[in-house]
């Protein structure tokens, strides 16, 4: 894992002294809410429905056992003892108070932490493939490089006020777990015919009211080049971004009405003016930081663990947790356990503050203290040994953190939603709860088989839902609530958008409407190796479509 | 309307003078972009210093070939969420190699003033003169760069690698032994 | 029949709060001054940012709400959920402690 030199510490230590002033200038009324908007959403804090909330940097989604205490720490001391993780690694804390802020923040900073720019027009947390580093198919740690962006991005003069909000993902693997299409820039490592590894560069992806899946400006960009690059590309946006409407200011809008093309060339243009200059990494810092991502003191173990087996051939429930749960490893012996933040009554990617303290010192148990956040609102433990996958089974089991169902149908990706966020229209952690309830047959769930279900409580889209297999929109029909869903979204490798199946359905309909598409699936596929997508992408919106609304002499939809 | 340059409130000896005015005899004036497309030739002429003022839409290009001819340069803040100066300001300085004063004006707010300092601006209108001080404070509220722009400050990278301040700047020639170390 | 109530968040904690009669703010919404024609409402909310200004709320609105027989309810979900200063759904005690319920 990363660690602050002393440059960092510094860096951080003036930054909270910086929004301390802030606050105290604010309190005393020298800066308007206007004025201070900005700062406070440059440092993650928004004015929600009940309260502040407070967005903490998890950068590219990693985590010591060590932060996840302070995590901890923080939901007992200034909230109210949860925390919630988000679909771009990060946390929320729904209950600060703004003059508890520079002390929170001043917290965050004893571990190496912050709030910068999780929010504002800038350039908000590079997020990256949650099984960075230990995924058998991994190319290159894309960690490395999202920290090098992240330390690029930090208070850049220059892009501080963009015409919006700016999403950078990277990827390392040969499968993209980090949705990289659908980010402002995403960023693909791969190799070129040479076998040199570097960079394929999309542009202009974005869920919101305008979903894109962004194209690929350069197929292959060397890694010495990367900053520049993004330099030109930030710079690009930055002058011809629109400004004049909210609602047509992210990237995505300018690449889509310049054409890719243009764009590219654009950005090709003011690369050549700045390439190869002060920009251009030294190889000496990438080692540097490539010090800090090798990888930990791995046993030589062999692939196969007779612990495992025997424990998995003894009991039932934890034999299918490790076939949904865990994932392999590049190391023989070890395993990638995911822990799902998903349970039944839960409220999704929520996590208590006891439930913080047991992961972390799993975490040190089992697996050297690393925890990741991915962004499907889940955490991971990224190193433990297959012969510990039993005992520690059983101590997650024990607060309800081993429900297997990671990919599942429960699995679900959802917003806070209007329980807690100003922007919504609907809530989405009822409708989660409801589907839960629904479906808290494991055995069903692995059955059905992988399903992506994603919440959005409003069009910005929070919880990704056009990238669902199943997407759940909440819309507001005069003053009340209503869920429209939609089918097929993808965010891996085959990328798609999801497409609306019709009206809009209660809040009581959404279960039953889900039932209902679950059962059209099983009833079509040709297997059950034909997942979701795969069967919805072969029969299309019309089975659907028709056992959700029938025909017109037959049941009539909630909504009009 | 208070100038704020060189760490002091400095007396503004610039006019801005609107498109439909005359310009006064011998006193240094700032038009907009507009008029000085309109009417360059005169204001060439003229026999005191000549200044323009960009609008935030409004491209430095424009007038890349006359950088020699203006003492000043002012951009337009219109909002100050409105960040496109930011990159004219080091499009004028690193691309272009502007010398003269560069100057922000408009919705020009403390909080924004370090980053003006850094790509490039060298003065400030602020309305109140009072404010003066927290402006001059903000310079000093962080130590530490983590990207090049157009100051002279050195980098983090810089700083690790021991090479100090004399690498700073935004378009020097990449050193070789970079290059080299990338030679796969 | 359909009021007006002006509503905002207090600066230091975020908490909803309402404008009373007295001008005060309280956190109850059936505290809420009501207004029932459009001018008083505005003049109300105009009023409240002499509240603004002395750094007890943020961003004050006029928000809807209805008189029925069990007194003043709010319009929509948006101000019912505001209106109950939490959020709605309850958590499973067996996966949590510490969590908001009641």
């Amino acid at each position: 894992m990363y660690r602050y030199d002393e440059f960092d510490a510094t860096f951080v230590a003036e930054r909270v002294k910086q929004f301390r002033d802030q606050v105290a200038r604010r309190l005393a009324g020298e800066l308007t809410e206007d004025e201070f908007r900005p700062l406070r959403l440059q440092n993650g804090l928004y004015l929600q429905l009940h309260a502040y909330m407070l967005r903490i940097a998890i950068p590219y989604g990693s985590l010591s056992s060590k932060q996840l205490r302070k995590l901890a720490f923080i939901a007992r001391r200034y909230d109210k003892g949860f925390g919630h993780f988000t679909t771009r690694q990060n946390i929320q804390f729904n209950w600060p108070q703004l003059d508890e802020i520079p002390d929170i923040l001043a917290h965050l900073a004893e571990v190496e932490m912050h709030a910068i720019q999780t929010s504002g027009n800038c350039i908000r947390n590079v997020t990256a493939d949650h099984f960075a580093g230990v995924a058998p198919d991994e190319i290159e740690d894309p960690r490395i490089w999202a920290e090098i962006i992240r330390q690029w991005s930090t208070l850049h003069p220059e892009f501080a006020f963009l015409p919006r909000k700016f999403k950078i993902a990277v990827t390392g693997a040969s499968h993209d777990r980090a949705a990289v299409k659908f980010h402002d820039i995403g960023l693909k490592m791969a190799r070129n015919e040479a076998g040199e590894i570097g960079f394929e560069v999309i542009v202009g992806g974005g869920m919101g009211r305008t979903p894109a899946i962004g194209p690929t400006i350069r197929g292959f960009l060397p890694k010495q080049h990367l900053l520049s690059y993004l330099e030109a590309i930030l710079r690009v946006y930055n002058l011809l971004g629109r400004r004049d409407n909210l609602y047509k200011s992210r990237i995505k809008i300018l690449v889509a009405s310049t054409g890719t093309a243009e764009f590219a060339r654009l950005v090709e243009e003011e690369w050549a003016r700045i390439r190869d200059g002060v920009l251009t990494l030294p190889r000496e810092e990438v080692e540097r930081i490539e010090r800090y991502f090798n990888p930990p003191a791995y046993e030589k173990l062999p692939v196969f663990s007779p612990e495992l087996e025997t424990a998995k051939r003894g009991d039932a429930a934890f034999a299918r947790w490790v076939r949904t749960n865990t994932h392999p490893h590049k190391v023989d012996g070890y395993s990638i356990v995911t822990v799902s933040l998903k349970p039944e009554g839960g409220a999704p990617g929520d996590a208590s503050a006891d439930q913080m303290d047991l992961i972390a010192d799993l975490a040190d148990e089992y697996s050297f203290r690393e925890v990741r956040v991915t962004h499907h609102q889940n955490l991971v433990l990224p190193n433990v040994r297959k012969q510990d996958l039993y005992a520690l089974w059983q101590r997650l089991a024990a607060v309800r953190l081993a429900q297997p169902n990671v990919g599942f149908l429960t699995d679900i990706i959802a917003c806070p939603g209007l329980d807690y966020c100003n922007l919504a229209n609907a809530r989405s952690i009822p409708i989660a709860q409801r589907i839960q309830r629904r479906f808290n047959d494991f055995q069903r769930l692995e059955e059905i088989g992988e399903l992506r279900l994603n919440i959005s409580g409003c069009i910005n889209a929070c919880g990704h839902h056009h990238a669902g297999n199943i997407g759940i929109l909440g819309v507001d029909k005069q003053g009340e609530e209503f869920y429209q869903i939609t089918l097929g979204g993808s965010s891996k490798d085959d990328s798609s958008i999801g497409k609306i199946v019709g009206p809009a359905f209660a809040i009581d309909q959404v279960a039953d409407a889900v039932e209902t598409i679950v059962d059209v699936y099983l009833e079509k596929r040709l297997s059950a190796e034909e997942r979701f997508l795969e069967t919805y992408r072969r029969v299309g919106l019309d089975p659907f479509k028709e056992k959700l609304y029938g025909n017109p002499q037959a049941r009539r939809p909630a909504a009009e | 309307m208070a100038i704020l340059k060189r760490g002091a409130l400095q007396p503004n000896d610039w006019l801005t003078v609107a498109d439909d005015q005359p310009l006064p005899e011998g006193k240094a004036a700032v038009v907009s972009l507009d008029r000085w497309l309109k009417e360059r030739e005169t204001l060439i002429g003229r026999n005191a210093p000549i200044g323009v003022r960009l609008r935030s839409d409004q491209s430095p290009m424009a007038i890349a070939e006359d950088l020699e001819r203006l003492a000043l340069i002012v951009l337009e803040f219109p909002k100050f969420t409105d960040g496109r100066g930011y990159s004219h300001a080091r499009a004028l300085r690193q691309r272009l190699g502007y010398q003269g004063e560069l100057r922000a004006a408009g919705n020009v707010l403390r909080d924004q003033y370090l980053f003006m300092d850094r790509c490039g601006i060298d003065s400030v209108e602020i309305a109140d003169e009072a404010k003066a001080a927290g402006f001059l404070e903000s310079l000093g509220e962080f130590s530490i760069w983590y990207q090049p722009a157009a100051d002279a400050r050195p980098t983090v990278l810089q700083l690790r690698h021991g090479k100090g301040a004399d690498a700073a700047g935004g378009s020097s020639v990449l050193r070789e032994s970079v290059a080299a170390s990338w030679a796969y | 029949m359909s009021v007006q109530i002006v509503t905002a968040n207090r600066l230091r904690d975020g908490a909803v709060v309402y404008l009373t009669a007295t001008q005060h703010w309280s956190e109850e919404f059936a505290a809420s001054a009501v207004f029932r024609d459009d001018a008083a409402a505005q003049l109300a909310l105009d009023g409240a940012g002499a509240a603004v200004k002395a750094r007890l709320v943020v961003g004050p609105y006029l928000a809807e709400a209805k008189e029925t027989a069990e007194g003043l309810q709010p319009i929509n979900a948006r101000e019912r959920i505001r209106a109950s200063r939490q959020p709605t759904i309850t958590v499973d005690a067996g996966s949590w402690t510490g969590r908001i319920a009641g």
